[in-house]
């Protein structure tokens, strides 16, 4: 597969975006321009850690001279280009994603997407009483994972950070075609007898609550998991010499969940098997 | 050596270079995230050259693999030499103006011949010479090292053998090349910064050094004994003589990690004294006349850790410590307290600040600047330095930065001190798995789906000559004990050799079977070349029989 | 270039032996020198990726089905990850990933529009009594004599029994006029000296004389647009690649002809497969392009047979090579086969497919003629734009634009299919009108309802539209396409509701599931239609939702197959087709 080359060199570029100009450097994307302007964009797909697969199309914007809308998050800008945001066009492209996913996926997890589903008044009790969605049971077949596929968006962020934007396990891949497509390991084979190291990072990148931790997951059925008071603190692997940064999401004193930030120079966002979960450790009854 | 301490390069800096020579290293496994910046570097278009007895999955990334006979990574380094040499792809400026004693090591590799070296190590010549051609007319290359080089009795050896190769060439002390052994635990690099080495304090500056003695000495008003300590092989060495009486153990469990483990734990019941400063109840801990609960460094308490890059980055409390774990500044400022000597209630702040005025390398990172920079990479002499990326710019500069030039070290091929015998026949060599770490001892906390034991690799014909189907149970016995474990047959490891992780040391004592012959310049065991036999258990009658 | 990892399920000796076949030529991704020494990594992985597909083909003909321990044979010999094979796989129409509970050929039968008007059901009925495994699947290119059936073979070629059966479906014969089909029905198809003794090769000959240059520049001149639809002009696409100097560059010729109704390129292809390969030879010398592909859909087994039968002969004869007629340049043609993806069609998606990867088209820009086929600069042509070059060549752009009108310059081909008298492939000058072009194929058979202007991907007219000129121009103007020259005629006797239902559900099938707007407007489309049949009528509210979904999917879809999907719908809707009048 081939991606454009995002290089960023010493060079800017002009654009204009909703009148205002904005300046981003030679190889930047449209999507850059909007958050250095300020122009709040939705994204799902979108990953700053993962290359642009533009599969959404919840960034879509409209850009003059060009035929259909383009999405932000992968379109370099151009000099000179007209970008308009909040177009009737993109206004309206943009509640259509978020109503047809709203149609037939379990957004019920996905804090980020729900705000623009109101922004947008995307309405998804017009595609009458049963649309056809996912019909998929939560997968559990291992004591560290979930997946809930309901809640699949295939935004392909699993698939790429398992890939070959970090992971290079590539345990999951989309199969199927169409609305039939899912997220699957060959021949759909438990997580256990694939390829899968465990890493998280598909987690880590997964917009929606489909893939969780078995921890948070069940937290969640026991009516325990309380984000709001989270607390995160960044600190740095226990294991081996490489560095990597843990933000500890604590609940109760307790650590329920490690993540990592995605613009630490070690780690871009993506862990390992020891570093994403080899801190229950800290807390077992043996200690605690 | 020419410097001391740490890698010369960034992570960054193995994306961006054109060859990587990944020599006895499972990075894949062992340093996974390291794995991710070599991985990008693939991504770009580096060629990798993968030099380990195994084909780890390390080396199944690689363009080539190079099987080479454990231990013999000296005459494969040198034979290398010896054809950049031969081929005319030395660096000659370099070498002129940056090196010394180019002639004589020059003359040394002579014998190192193709032929010669392929009877020593098992790697054919032809590849050999190729991964010569490659790395010498590379114009960035980077060597990666971890155990497989220094888990040997002549660590040393290997590690100069390699530095040859980058003098050379001046693979070294610009960005995109240089020579990077990968740090195994989190803080291995951070103990050394901090001065835990028995011949250097703070900095990396020797104990003998008056100079630098005094400068600690007036901060800490107290006199420091001027003679370098001993490593751990040398105490247990010390216990061994009746030396060593007294031992105080801190965040370390050798009664489960030291080779030939039945006689290291002997010698720590003998002590007369043994505290244990720990997180668990280990091993160690149990033989302890007395036990400090520690809390967790990286998640119940503050302070800096130091990465494979030398970069220094902090660690934050996170949680509170259970019962009455107490913070290890706390543990030790209270003994020092029941000594007769008050040092307060410091922070880890006022201690960092302490640190940044005794060594030069970290004078430049205040606590603030850590936080806001996202860590550090040593030397950083002022709080205006950003930080090296790399070390040993200085080797290109015209004054040489005011040093000597670095020198070429003649070293030799040095068999593993345990030969194979007719008895022990098959080499064993141990490394790690990717979801568990050293015993196990925090990452058995967790249910890997993907564990599967202390097994023995075993190459199939090796399996079918002894008559042993995969998952059987055997007896594995060396010259120092006998264990019981399960058969994994592993067609990546040649005929002759095999392999097992020790991170279950509750189920399978694989220390049991590891030499405790070790390098007495960097105090690291041989736990990379032991030999052993394996026998059906229905012949041998079992372990218990 | 990862380290693998595979269940435990093992190949057939069978299988392995088919794959081992496919990569005979290219060796294994990872080579085993000695017990010390092993040769991977990942130039050596991408290198051999685009076997992937013919590996799964092989399999699929040993097996019947891509079996676990098959495609774990193949994934282990090219170094490709399990997951991702299977994920390949799994995208195509032709490859069963469960094990068939019959054993033998797969009967496909075409359930999309020409052929549902044609007796489909009752045909597959009587296939399944004779006890024949049926496969109903979408259009199998062959609308001028349906229904048609096509013949997955297992442990033998794949075959379309109509082939052995029908003549050449082709009415013109002996017109002078003819620019494009003048060969077919005189020409031997399987014959190099049959193809000489027709002008054949004179045009390459004459494109080495007047250099590479000139030959874009003639085509250029002579306004050749695209044939598959876009209508991008040839000339400025050829000019783009060619620019691309110090990078390896491909032309491809796009075979894939799945656009229901369509079957030009198929007639084309069988009957004077040499013109295809000769005037891709021209496309390669003039942008410098050293290989080139054809990648045709595995649908048409005679016309790969034909195509490789001439690759080989021309090669025989120094047509192609190493030094291609003396011109002291290097040009090559390889064949791959597609499995039943009409979204491959998709040029982008079509290099995905061939590299060996899901057929998902890429977001453009950048385009093909700088990131193609692997990355590099690409001119993909379907073989009816590719055969107007020879005529170019010959007889110089301003003789060529002397046919057709002034913005669409030449020759045309049209599938004429569903009720006229004589369906087939016909070659007009663009201009002539709807009404002359049935009249050509011998009028309709009975009182006409409406007629579908450029398959599924385009739009239904009604029957006061028979003075509408076929140009680019004129249909783009009264709202409807010519698109790849889809021209089916629908009597009154047919019950437009089931046509309109069946396209939306061809999309709904073959929306490559990418992008949100096409995966979910598909479906949601689809419902809606479904539920207008069963009310009856189409409430105001549904009505709205139709028009939404469509401007989302033509507004925010990645390709052509989302731009399209809703225009047969619409045009039906405000044609009264369907769902009463509006």
């Amino acid at each position: 597969m081939t991606v454009a080359d995002k290089t960023v060199s010493g060079t800017k570029v002009s654009i204009t975006i909703d009148g205002q100009p904005v300046e981003v450097d030679q190889g930047q994307t449209i999507l850059d321009g909007c958050r250095s302007a300020g122009v709040d964009t939705p994204t799902i797909c979108y990953a700053d850690n993962l290359t642009p697969v533009n599969v959404c199309r919840v960034c879509v914007v409209e850009v003059d001279g060009n035929r259909t809308l383009v999405p932000s998050c992968s379109r370099p800008a151009e000099e000179g280009m007209v970008v308009h945001t909040d177009s009737d066009r993109v206004r309206h492209s943009r509640k259509m994603v978020l109503e047809f996913l709203g149609s037939g996926v379990d957004l019920s997890q996905a804090t980020e997407i729900g705000p623009w589903m109101d922004h947008y008044g995307a309405d998804t009790a017009r595609y009458g009483e049963s649309p056809e969605g996912m019909n998929e049971t939560v997968k559990i077949q291992d004591d560290l994972y979930i997946r809930d596929y309901d809640k699949c968006v295939l935004c392909y962020k699993c698939v790429e950070a398992c890939g070959d934007d970090a992971q290079h396990t590539f345990a999951i891949a989309v199969a199927g075609r169409g609305f039939d497509a899912r997220i699957s390991t060959e021949f759909d084979v438990e997580l256990p007898e694939s390829a899968c190291v465990y890493c998280g990072n598909c987690i880590g990148v997964c917009p929606t609550g489909a893939l969780q931790f078995k921890s948070e997951f069940d937290m969640r059925e026991a009516a325990n998991w309380r984000p709001e008071e989270h607390t995160v603190t960044t600190t740095v692997c226990s294991y081996c010499g490489v560095g990597c940064n843990l933000e500890l999401h604590v609940q109760d004193d307790t650590i329920v969940k490690v993540t990592s930030p995605a613009d630490h120079s070690v780690t871009s966002g993506h862990l390992c098997v020891k570093g994403r979960f080899g801190w229950q450790y800290v807390q077992p009854p043996t200690r605690r | 050596m020419f410097g001391a301490g740490g890698g010369t390069s960034s992570y960054k800096e193995v994306e961006e270079t054109d060859v990587i020579l990944l020599w006895g290293s499972n990075a894949r496994e062992a340093h996974p995230i390291y794995f991710h910046h070599v991985l990008k570097g693939l991504e770009k278009g580096a060629k990798m050259y993968c030099v380990d007895p195994r084909r780890t999955s390390s080396a199944k990334f690689a363009d080539m693999w190079l099987g080479i006979n454990v231990g013999s990574d000296v005459a494969l380094a040198n034979a290398i030499g010896r054809e950049i040499i031969a081929s005319g792809l030395t660096n000659d400026d370099f070498i002129a103006h940056s090196t010394e004693g180019f002639e004589d090591y020059k003359a040394h590799v002579e014998n190192y011949t193709l032929e010669a070296t392929e009877l020593l190590t098992g790697v054919p010549a032809s590849a050999i010479k190729e991964m010569a051609h490659a790395y010498g007319s590379a114009e960035t290359a980077q060597i990666l090292w971890t155990l497989g080089i220094t888990e040997h009795h002549n660590a040393v050896d290997n590690v100069v053998a390699l530095c040859n190769l980058a003098l050379l060439t001046g693979h070294v002390g610009r960005w995109g090349s240089g020579l990077v052994p990968l740090r195994g635990q989190n803080n291995v690099q951070g103990g050394g910064d901090m001065g835990a080495l028995p011949n250097k304090l703070a900095g990396f500056q020797d104990v003998v050094d008056d100079e630098a003695r005094a400068k600690f000495e007036a901060l800490w008003g107290h006199e420091i004994n001027p003679t370098p300590g001993l490593h751990l092989t040398h105490m247990f060495e010390a216990m061994d003589r009746g030396e060593l009486t007294a031992v105080y153990v801190i965040g370390e469990n050798p009664a489960d990690s030291e080779a030939d483990i039945e006689h290291a734990r002997k010698l720590l019941r003998g002590l007369d004294c043994l505290v244990v400063q720990d997180i668990f109840m280990t091993r160690t801990a149990e033989l302890a006349d007395v036990v400090f609960p520690a809390s967790v460094a990286w998640a119940e308490s503050d302070g800096t850790v130091t990465s494979s890059e030398r970069r220094v980055q902090r660690v934050r409390k996170a949680v509170n410590a259970p019962g009455e774990a107490k913070d290890d500044i706390e543990i030790i400022g209270e003994l020092a307290r029941r000594m007769g000597v008050d040092w307060g209630n410091p922070t880890s702040e006022d201690l960092w600040d302490e640190l940044r005025s005794l060594s030069p390398l970290h004078a430049g990172m205040s606590w603030r600047r850590l936080e806001d920079e996202g860590g550090l990479q040593w030397p950083c002499p002022s709080m205006d330095h950003p930080g090296s990326p790399f070390l040993h710019g200085w080797l290109w500069e015209d004054d040489l930065g005011g040093r000597g030039p670095a020198p070429f070290s003649c070293v030799d091929d040095d068999p593993p001190i345990e030969q194979l015998t007719d008895e022990f026949p098959l080499r064993l060599t141990t490394g790690r798995a990717l979801d568990s770490y050293n015993t196990g001892v925090q990452s058995g906390g967790f249910n890997s789906p993907i564990r599967y034991g202390d097994e023995l690799d075993l190459n199939p014909t090796d399996a079918a000559g002894l008559g042993i189907e995969n998952g059987e149970r055997v007896l594995v016995s060396s010259p120092r004990g006998s264990v019981e474990m399960n058969i994994r047959l592993q067609p990546d490891i040649p005929v002759g050799l095999s392999f097992t992780t020790f991170h279950f040391p509750e189920l399978v004592d694989t220390n049991v079977l590891t030499t405790d012959q070790y390098d007495p310049r960097s105090g690291t065991a041989e736990f990379k070349a032991a030999s052993i036999r394996v026998d059906k258990l229905a012949a041998s009658g079992g372990l218990n029989a | 270039m990862p380290d693998l990892s595979f269940t435990d399920d093992v190949a057939s000796a069978g299988e392995k032996a088919v794959v081992d076949e496919v990569l005979a030529v290219a060796g294994t991704a990872v080579i085993f020198e000695t017990d010390r020494l092993i040769r991977a990594g990942l130039a050596r992985r991408n290198e051999r990726r685009d076997l992937l597909l013919p590996a799964l083909h092989a399999l699929q003909k040993e097996s019947g089905w891509i079996s676990p321990g098959g495609l774990n044979y193949a994934c282990d010999q090219l170094q490709v990850p399990p997951a991702e094979g299977y994920g390949v796989a799994s995208f195509y129409e032709l490859f069963r990933m469960e094990e068939p509970e019959h054993e033998g050929d797969v009967v496909h039968v075409c359930i999309d529009a020409a052929c549902q008007v044609a007796g489909n059901e009752e045909l597959a009925q009587r296939l399944e009594a004779e006890g024949n495994h049926v496969h109903r699947g979408p259009c199998l290119g062959q609308c001028e004599r349906a229904p048609a059936v096509f013949i997955q073979g297992l442990r033998k070629p794949d075959s379309v029994p109509a082939d052995a059966d029908n003549p050449l479906a082709f009415h013109q014969q002996g017109d002078p006029s003819l620019r494009l089909l003048h060969r077919l029905g005189v020409v031997d198809p399987t014959s190099l000296g049959s193809y000489l003794e027709n002008g054949g090769y004179k045009a390459l000959a004459k494109a080495v004389e007047m250099g590479a240059d000139a030959v874009i520049a003639a085509v250029r001149d002579s306004g050749l647009s695209g044939r598959g639809g876009a209508a991008f002009p040839t000339g400025i696409k050829w000019r783009g690649v060619a620019d691309e100097t110090g990078r390896p560059r491909h032309v491809v010729a796009n075979c894939d002809e799945s656009e229901p109704g369509t079957f030009k390129d198929r007639i084309l292809m069988e009957n004077d497969p040499f013109s295809v390969i000769e005037s891709l030879i021209i496309a390669g010398l003039a942008t410098g392009a050293e290989r080139g592909w054809i990648y045709i859909r595995g649908e048409y087994p005679l016309a790969t047979e034909r195509l490789q039968n001439a690759i080989d002969q021309s090669r025989q004869s120094g047509y192609l090579g190493d030094d291609v007629i003396r011109s002291g340049k290097r040009f090559d043609i390889e064949i791959r086969r597609g499995a039943g993806a009409y979204i491959c069609g998709e040029e982008t998606a079509l290099f995905n497919s061939l590299e060996g990867f899901r057929g998902e088209p890429r977001n453009k820009p950048p385009f093909p003629t700088t990131h193609g086929l692997f990355g590099e600069p690409t001119s993909i042509n379907n073989p009816e734009t590719l055969v107007n070059v020879l005529d170019i060549v010959v007889r110089g752009a301003d003789v060529y634009r002397e046919t057709g009108t002034e913005r669409s310059p030449g020759t045309k081909l049209f599938c004429v299919s569903g009720h006229v008298a004589n369906t087939g492939i016909y070659e007009v000058p663009f201009g002539t009108t709807l009404g002359e072009l049935i009249d050509l194929a011998g009028g309709a058979t009975g009182e006409i309802q409406a007629v579908l202007m450029g398959g599924a991907a385009g739009s239904f007219v009604g029957p006061d539209a028979m003075d509408l000129p076929l140009t680019l121009e004129a249909t783009r103007e009264a709202g409807t396409t010519l698109g790849s020259g889809v021209v089916m005629v629908f009597d009154t006797s047919v019950n437009m509701t089931e046509i309109v239902v069946r396209i939306t559900e061809f999309f709904r099938g073959e929306s490559c599931g990418q992008c949100v707007p096409c995966r979910v407007g598909v479906v949601r489309q689809h419902e809606t239609v479904v539920e207008l049949t069963q009310k009856g009528t189409l409430e105001p509210v549904k009505a709205q939702l139709i028009d939404d979904m469509a401007m989302a999917m033509a507004d925010a879809s990645i390709c052509g197959l989302g731009h399209t999907a809703a225009g047969a719908l619409q045009s039906a809707l405000r044609l009264g087709l369907i769902g009463g009048s509006q």
